[in-house]
């Protein structure tokens, strides 16, 4: 049953949205930057690389544990920029708000914005404001887009892989995506669960700094840690091997993702990194990585192998093996 | 990832693994019939640590996939008939005979999902001047929310509200499997969430009619392997058994309040199932004493002719009697993006597990 309406799904991240991606979005506009699949486009302008990203945030609730949407804004395309090894420095701020939306609210976001901005070190230099009948819109939507410079010796691209690479992860994954659906639907039976909504562009520029076999960096966000190495692996023509074990899951969000029949292997994820490192590197990588405060529990998660290209395999905590797919559409709740 | 309990802890699952592959039998052919094992054991890898003579088989386990065709037609009918019409996400991408409620979603109709059906009454409050009916599919699990929702919406006269029961009750499906002749299973793996509510005293009358080892099991890895070493050591004994390896959340007489809820609403009645056809006592309707909850009562939904869709095995997968890759369509035409059935849908169906987890 194809379909000729946007769905949702088309927008959770997984292979919907990769498809609507590259069959629809890519081709049209023709440009080396886009077929890359990465996180931000980096580009030459007069002599210095650039790294360029946006994005668009909608959250509901819009306030939650360890964070809100204006923090969301900020740290997603801090993060996204870092990701393709720029240093951020300016980001724009468009603001889509409903009318009747209450003045304090914004306020707030805004605030938590200028926070969020402050701790990152970037600045916001450029905006807009829309508002939109009652209705159009829930509550409020951000963009945010953002520039960088990549420091001349990083070349990072999802399709830099290559056999033999260590795979660092900076932290437990799940935290996000869990805190903010068992908020939504009432579920507060955790309430230790938190959002891991993080500026990592410190934690790169340290990483970039102390080693130079860093080949890629994904930020797991929507679709999770799943969908980021199922990219990566595909892009760079590489197989792909996890081990269950080695993977940091906060009890809170395993209950949590138990309790909902979900695979925390799939869910967002705001602050955490994966870095793919030539081994010789590896273990300094690791030290630069758990040197930041946002990547104390970073640990080595898997590698890459030449076998079984644009696969994701893991190794189960009961010594079993399975292959982790990209995920076809949103995770729903179990209801078996 | 990093648990603490005991079932949690590899180490002894690694030895009970250990163990059923020392215990070497020929050929065993185990069924779970709940869509959360399924997936479960997919996830652990499960399956690659058994010995080849293991076969686990996936029975009618999958709410969304057992739900019969007529009732899938039932539902995206209601949604056209300008209500809000509320579910549980799975449902949304079921194919029924002409479309699917995420197809007649994205063409205006007022679709939404919700995790509870309490979300449903909620909307029922906030809306006043509309109907909102929850599509309530699935087993014991979660008929007794479904059922409080009702009791709720009674209670706080919200008139609005009412609910599609299309729910099903696990025992007598298994009942109508081992009738089927094409059923060749050597023990049951009963369902973990289901049995909370109903007990494990609930399989008693089906375990004295059918004498066959079966046990209650939980859903991590070492639940999953503590329950199918305790089937193998029944079979290799030859000595049946209805056992609870769950514990820890299922008693003999189950979640009485949850039960009382569920009795006080619903009345069992004739359901037909996706793959095992018309089960008696099987399906839940809602009593005539809340007959103004009942959207089948509330409101004339048109008949239309049911058709399952073509080429799809979702019928013999629910019972074991193909698994997805000998399905001619799995792969090619039907895929999670574009599921043809049921079973390719949901997320605890067989289909999607296998496309998900299987690797040929
Ligand atoms: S693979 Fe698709 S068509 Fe075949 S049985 Fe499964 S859902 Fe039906």
């Amino acid at each position: 049953m194809t379909t000729d309406k946007i769905l949702l799904d088309h927008g959770g991240g997984g292979k919907m949205s990769h498809r609507l991606i590259s069959e629809m979005v890519a081709p049209l506009f023709k440009t080396p930057h886009l077929e890359g699949m990465n996180d931000g486009a980096v580009f030459d302008a007069g002599g210095r690389r650039i790294a360029f990203s946006t994005d668009s945030y909608t959250v509901d609730p819009i306030r939650f544990p360890g964070g809100d949407i204006g923090e969301l804004a900020v740290n997603g395309t801090v993060n996204d920029i870092a990701m393709c090894g720029g240093e951020p420095a300016f980001l724009s701020l468009g603001l889509i708000i409903e009318e009747g939306f209450p003045l304090s609210d914004l306020e707030d976001i805004l605030k938590s914005i200028a926070r969020s901005a402050e701790r990152a070190g970037v600045s916001i230099v450029t905006g807009d404001t829309k508002v939109v009948p009652n209705g159009a819109a829930d509550k409020i939507y951000i963009n945010t887009s953002g520039v960088g410079w990549v420091p001349d010796h990083v070349f990072l691209d999802a399709r830099n892989a290559r056999a033999g690479d260590l795979i660092i992860l900076s932290g437990s994954i799940a935290d996000h995506g869990m805190t903010v659906l068992t908020l939504r639907e009432g579920l507060t039976f955790s309430s230790s669960l938190k959002s891991d909504t993080a500026p990592l562009n410190h934690m790169v520029k340290r990483l970039l700094s102390s080693v130079g076999g860093v080949h890629v960096l994904r930020d797991p966000t929507r679709g999770g840690l799943g969908t980021a190495l199922n990219e990566i692996a595909l892009q760079s023509k590489v197989g792909v091997e996890i081990n269950e074990a080695d993977i940091p899951v906060r009890p809170e969000a395993a209950g949590a993702c138990e309790l909902l029949g979900f695979d925390p292997l799939y869910v967002a994820n705001e602050g955490k990194l994966i870095a793919f490192v030539s081994p010789d590197d590896a273990d300094k990588a690791l030290q630069a990585v758990r040197n930041d405060e946002f990547g104390k529990s970073a640990a080595v998660i898997g590698r890459v192998v030449s076998e079984r290209p644009g696969k994701v395999y893991m190794k189960t905590t009961i010594g079993g093996t399975r292959i982790v797919d990209m995920l076809a559409g949103e995770q729903l709740p179990r209801i078996c | 990832m990093k648990y603490r309990e005991e079932y949690r802890n590899p180490e002894i699952t690694k030895g009970l693994i250990r163990k059923i592959n020392e215990m070497g039998r020929p050929e065993i052919r185990l069924m779970e019939v709940c869509g959360t094992h399924t997936m479960a054991i997919f996830r652990s890898g499960v399956r690659s640590v058994l010995p080849e003579t293991v076969s686990l088989l996936s029975g009618p386990g999958c709410p969304v996939c057992v739900t019969s065709q007529k009732e899938i037609d039932s539902i995206i009918e209601l949604s056209g008939m300008g209500v809000i019409l509320t579910t549980f996400g799975d449902l949304i991408r079921v194919p029924g005979t002409e479309t699917s409620l995420q197809r007649e979603r994205a063409g205006g109709c007022d679709v939404r999902i919700v995790y509870s059906a309490f979300d449903a009454v909620e909307i029922a409050k906030k809306n006043p001047d509309r109907d909102v009916v929850f599509a309530g599919v699935g087993f014991e699990t979660t008929a007794p929310t479904i059922a409080a929702s009702i009791l709720t919406a009674a209670q706080q006269n919200v008139s609005n509200f009412s609910v599609f029961s299309a729910h099903k009750l696990v025992p007598p499906a298994l009942f109508t499997l081992m009738a089927s002749e094409h059923i060749n299973i050597d023990g049951f793996l009963l369902p973990g969430h289901v049995s909370v509510i109903i007990g494990e005293d609930a399989y008693r009358p089906f375990f004295d009619a059918h004498p066959i080892p079966c046990v209650i099991a939980g859903f991590e890895p070492g639940d999953l392997a503590h329950s199918i070493y305790m089937l193998i050591v029944q079979i290799a004994n030859g000595a049946p058994d209805l056992e609870n390896a769950y514990p820890r959340a299922v008693t003999k007489t189950g979640n009485t309040k949850a039960q009382t809820v569920m009795d006080r609403i619903f009345i069992p009645r004739d359901s037909e199932w996706r793959g095992l056809g018309e089960i008696p006592g099987s399906g839940l309707k809602i009593r005539n004493s809340f007959e103004s909850f009942d959207a089948e009562v509330r409101f004339n939904i048109p008949q239309t002719e049911s058709r399952e869709p073509k080429g799809c095995a979702c019928g013999k997968i629910l019972t074991g009697v193909l698994t997805p890759p000998q399905c001619p369509l799995y792969k090619k035409s039907c895929s999670p993006e574009n599921p043809v059935g049921p079973c390719m849908v949901s997320s605890e169906g067989t289909c999607a597990a296998y496309f998900k987890y299987y690797d040929e």
